[in-house]
Formats: structure tokens, sequence, C-alpha cells
């Protein structure tokens, strides 16, 4: 165990915490506002994620960019990255409503049991990524280096990089845009009536099917942005990159108290830090480890999470 | 194909030498699968005239024919088969042409320690056999010199290195080892040049791969080291790279050199007058041939005398390939 070396890489090891924990913050979003207002775990997310990151790649590979390429100018760069954001929450949303369309729909108009949602949600996020596994050999694709990291600011050992900074600056705009969006628009107040209470909201004229379908999608628009950050930060993407980063995800979504936005983006924080936390410590075999002991040492005595509220409860 | 072409040009060189066909070499594509490579060998022991067989190539086969080729005594010189375990199976027909896997730890820590003059050295592994294997011994022979040490996921279980990044850049370590597999290893390659790192990264073949430089990028992943229990073959003594390249039109690739030797040691066997399979390996076990690529001399398991035994660094060029960089030396 290593708590002086905790001690002396506590800058850095946050900084880097905090840009993975960003990542994993918005795909928990996903996670939450499925569960706020259907009380099931759309397990499928991963790979809302998945398509997201590919879209972001097939679009810069339309520009001939792979991973040798050299770094573009800085207008490119920004116009490359606005491209490769607007096709991943394409991508990503028009996943999460086809998955909403064929795994969730059909099963809701005939009131499936709750286990049918979950077996239906595992096999499409298997067909996908099995799918795209065959499509791509399962081998790795590389990512253009549209950022290359550069230091902005070094103090001491913390050295806080450009890619650093725009992922984590990146998910607090989004996180924020969708607190405001959920809590004072109408649509949002319509969000927030079904996971209340689905029939009563639809007895005072709520589109319940609408309010599922927009949940989805924007599940599937922070999923969208994940991806970005995720090839820009991890550099490569696999057929089944989705599948780890779907259980840290959930685990933060339920660890921040799942249904509960503000919960999905703190619990996806404190579990980067803390992963990089008990790396440091322990070793990097036992950060999932320690991770785990957390969230079960949170959910004995906070069983709904860190903020356990649920979405319909959420106050602004 | 290498290695058939390799050893049947030593065959065809033969039969040139001694008037036609004195000598024929017939030939078993198992095609690598450890399934099909049993069925063939009974096929073969059949085969009365058969005194000696090259191969098999690949370990895994090895495994399944090799038994099949004890029980009926006919001696086999295998130039590429490299996993550790095949000489510990006491079969006394066996015999391996090439240093195995085992050779690759003390060859990389030989590496760090003499040509890139490291003095401190960051070991990390995957928890798997193979890679784990390889940092515990690249650890204990760099003894002092680890500077620090950490255990990644299995290979294409992780993709955020970031505190094994942190504790390589804080420990000042100028060399890196690498027991594992090329998807971790060129992603930590890339998030270490990201973090602004500059030592080197030293690897086994396990990270040989073009996958590596797909997933690190061809800048990042320049100039790592990957050992190798082979030497190159464009690096045979004699005439055989030129006769090689005459005889198939292509270059001579990875183990073809030693098939070439194997095949020759047959070839002296049988002028020596060695034309059952027992004779023939008794032969072998006494021999000691100078071919292109080494000089061979088998211990009581078949591996070659350590003495022997070559390890070779292989540098990723800018191109995201690997070209042979030097024998690494033994101490």
């Amino acid at each position: 165990m290593n708590f002086v070396g905790l001690l002396h890489s506590l800058g850095p090891l946050s900084i880097a915490g905090l840009a993975q924990g960003a990542i994993y913050a918005l795909f928990a979003l996903g996670y939450t506002l499925v569960y706020g207002v259907l009380r099931l775990i759309n397990f499928a997310h991963s790979e809302v994620f998945l398509m997201g990151a590919y879209a972001a790649l097939n679009v810069w590979g339309l520009f001939s960019l792979n991973q040798n390429s050299a770094t573009p100018a800085t207008v490119v760069v920004i116009g490359l990255l606005m491209l490769g954001l607007v096709a991943a929450i394409i991508a990503s949303g028009a996943t999460a409503l086809v998955v909403e369309l064929v795994a969730y729909r059909p099963l809701r108009r005939r009131n499936a049991p709750p286990l049918a949602f979950l077996i239906t949600a595992i096999g499409a996020s298997l067909v996908i990524s099995e799918a795209t596994g065959v499509f791509t050999h399962r081998s790795i694709t590389g990512v253009p280096p549209l950022i290359r990291p550069a230091d902005v600011v070094t103090f001491g050992n913390l050295h806080i990089t450009n890619l650093q900074v725009l992922i984590i600056v990146l998910a607090l705009v989004m996180m924020f845009g969708l607190d405001r969006f959920i809590n004072t628009t109408r649509l949002g107040r319509g969000i927030r009536a079904v996971a209340q209470n689905p029939d009563s909201a639809a007895l005072m004229g709520v589109n319940k099917n609408r309010v599922i379908s927009l949940v989805f999608l924007l599940g599937g628009l922070m999923a969208g942005v994940a991806a970005v950050m995720y090839v820009l930060k991890i550099g490569t993407v696999k057929f089944d990159a989705g599948f780890d980063l779907g259980i840290v995800a959930f685990t933060a979504a339920v660890l921040g108290g799942i249904g509960n936005l503000r919960g999905a983006l703190l619990g996806g924080l404190l579990l980067g830090v803390v992963e990089n936390y008990a790396a440091e410590v322990f070793g990097t075999e036992y950060r999932r480890v320690i991770v785990f002991v957390l969230l079960i040492g949170v959910l004995m005595f906070l069983p709904t999470g860190l903020l356990g509220e649920s979405l319909g409860k959420a106050r602004a | 194909m290498n290695i058939e072409q390799g050893a049947e040009l030593a065959v065809v060189q033969y039969n040139d030498k001694n008037g036609k066909d004195c000598v024929t070499i017939k030939k078993f594509d198992s095609q690598g699968k450890p399934d099909v490579a049993p069925g063939l060998a009974r096929q073969l022991v059949t085969d009365k005239k058969i005194i000696g067989i090259v191969g098999p190539p690949f370990s895994g086969e090895s495994e399944a024919a090799n038994p099949i080729f004890n029980d009926a005594g006919i001696p086999l010189i295998t130039p590429s088969a490299t996993r550790v375990s095949l000489s510990s199976h006491g079969w006394k027909v066996f015999h391996r042409a090439v240093a195995n896997d085992g050779a690759q730890g003390p060859g990389a820590a030989n590496y760090i320690k003499n040509v890139l003059k490291a003095t401190k050295v960051f070991v990390a592994d995957d928890q798997s056999a193979y890679g784990a294997g390889l940092a515990d011994v690249v650890k204990s022979t760099l003894g002092s010199l680890v500077a620090g040490t950490d255990k990644t996921d299995a290979d294409g279980k992780q993709t955020d290195f970031s505190a094994t990044v942190n504790k390589i850049v804080q420990s000042g370590a100028t060399a890196f080892f690498y027991g594992g597999y090329y998807q971790n290893a060129g992603l930590l390659r890339k998030q270490l040049t990201a973090a602004n790192w500059k030592g080197t990264l030293v690897a086994g073949d396990g990270v040989d791969d073009p996958g590596y430089a797909t997933a690190a990028g061809n800048d990042a992943a320049a100039g790592t080291i990957v050992t190798c229990p082979c030497s190159p073959a464009s690096k045979a003594g004699g005439s055989f790279v030129g006769d090689y390249k005459t005889k198939w039109g292509v270059d001579a690739g990875t183990y073809s050199d030693v098939a070439y030797d194997a095949m020759n040691i047959f070839l002296k066997g049988i002028d020596g007058g060695n034309t059952t399979p027992d004779k023939m390996l008794s032969y072998i076990n006494s021999v000691n041939y100078s071919g292109v690529a080494n000089t061979y001399k088998f211990t009581s398991t078949g591996e070659l005398d350590p003495s022997l035994i070559k390890v070779w660094a292989f540098k990723f060029g800018t191109d995201g390939k690997t070209a042979p960089d030097q024998e690494i030396p033994k101490s």
C-alpha cells in the first residue's frame, strides 16, 4: 500500500480521475434518465455509446484522417470536433430511439413483466456489439490525433492538459444544460410528471410514449458527447468498448442515486477519482475491487445512493 | 510457409549435390490446428520411409501431435514452436532449434540494462501467464533497478491507464517493461506519450503485432523494442539469404533459416549412415552442427544448449512496422 505516493500524486491523479469520471457521468445520465421514467435499466445503453464513437470516427475517416495523420490547424480541428460531435449525437440518439422502438415499446404495449425488458435490453446490447465486432473484424480502430495533449496549467507535478480541461468543461456544460432542460422547460416538466406518476400524467394529457422517446433521445445525446470525449482521450475504439464502460457508468448512476441527474454526475466524477486513488494505493489491479467495496458501503447506509432522490421529485 | 520453404531449399540443394532424388520431402499441412495435427501425425507414423520431422511449427499442435511421434520414435526438430512447457513432457524425440519463450525475460532485462543503460525501470504486466511470467523474470533480473511496478487488466479489457501512466511518470523511469499483449501496450504507449513521457517501452513478442501501432499511432509506437526468441532470417550466414530469394522469389522470413538448418541436420545424419529413426535420434542427441542461423547442440530435454540461445530485439519504426535492431548481449 502506497499512501505516500497518493499524497505525492494527489493533483495529477485527481485531474486524470475527473476527466475519466466526466465520461462516466455523461454515460450514467442515460441509465438514470431511463430508470427515472420507466423504472428499468437500459442495458443497451453501452451500445448507444458505441455507435456514437464509431460515427465520429467514420466522419473523420471521410476526411481520410486516421491515427497516423498529422494534427490539422486549430480552425479545422474545431470544425472536425463539431462534425464529430454532431455525428455521434445523431448516431447515439438514433440508436437509443431504435432500441426503444424495437426492444421496449412492443413489450410495454403487452404489459410484459420487468424481467422481459431486462433480457431484451441485454439482447439488443449483444446484437449491436457483436454485429459491430463482425463488421470491424474484432480489431481496434485508431483515432486521429485531433488534439495533441499540451499542458495548460503546470503546478509542481500537476500537469493539466488541454484535453482534460475540454472534457471536464464539456461534461459540466452538458450536465447543466440537461438539468435546466428537465427542470424549466415544458417537455422537461412532462418528463418529471411521467416519472412521478405515469397514470396521472397520462390523465393530465401528457403523451407518455413521446416522453419515453424523449428520455431515450436525451440519454443518447449525452452518450454521443461521452463517446467523442472517450475516443479523444483513449485513442482507440473496439466493438466491446461500451461493455466495461457501461458497467462502471451504471455503478456511478447507482452510487449517486439512480433516477437522479445530479447524482449521476457526482457518482461518475467520484468513481473516476476513486479508481485512480485506489490504483495508486493498492495497484491498478485492485481499482475495481475498491470501487465496488465503496458502492456496497455507501448503499448499506444510503440505500438510494448518495443523493438518492428520484427524477420526479427533483426540484430546481 | 517460411519454414516449409526453408526446409525444402535444404533438400533441393542436397539432391543437386548428390544426384537426383536421394532424399524426398513429404509435406503434411496441419493448418496450425491442434485438432487437425494428431490425425496427420498418425498418418505420418505409418509411413516407414520417414526417419525425421522438421516441425511441427506451432506450440498448440505440438502438444497434440508430439506424443504420437514420441510413441513411434521418430525424431523431430521444431524450428519455431517456442512454448516453454514443450520440453517438459519427457518426449525423447523432441528437439527445439530456437530459444523458448522463457529466454525473452532475461533478454529484455539485458537489453534494458546493457543497451538502454537505464538506471530506473518501471515494470508492469497484464496478470496473464505469459505477461506476468515475463515481468517476474525481468524484475528479478533487474533487481534494484526496478523503480516501481503495477498490474493492469487483461489485454483489451482496460482502456484508461491514467493511474499506471502517473506511476511511471512519477517514478522517473526511463525504461518501461510491459509483460502483456499489443492492445494494452499500444494504449499505454499512446497515453504515456500524451503525458509527455519520453522513455522506451520494452516488451515481449506478444506486442510484435501491427495492432500495436494502430493503438498507439505510428508516431508514438516508433522506438518501442520487442524481444523475440529468434534471429531475423535476413541476418543468416552463408549464401542462404541469396539462395532463398533465387529459389522462391521472396525474402527469407522468420524461422526459414532455422528450418533450413534443421533439415540440414537430418541430411548430414543421412550422410553419416543414420538411415533409421533410432540411429537418427541418437545422432541428433549428440550433434554439434554449425548452420546458417546458429550452432546446434541439444540438451537432454531437447532444448538448445543455453550458451547457444539467441534473443533478438526488434524496433518499431515510424512506418508502424518492426525491423531487426540487434542481437541482445547475454550479460
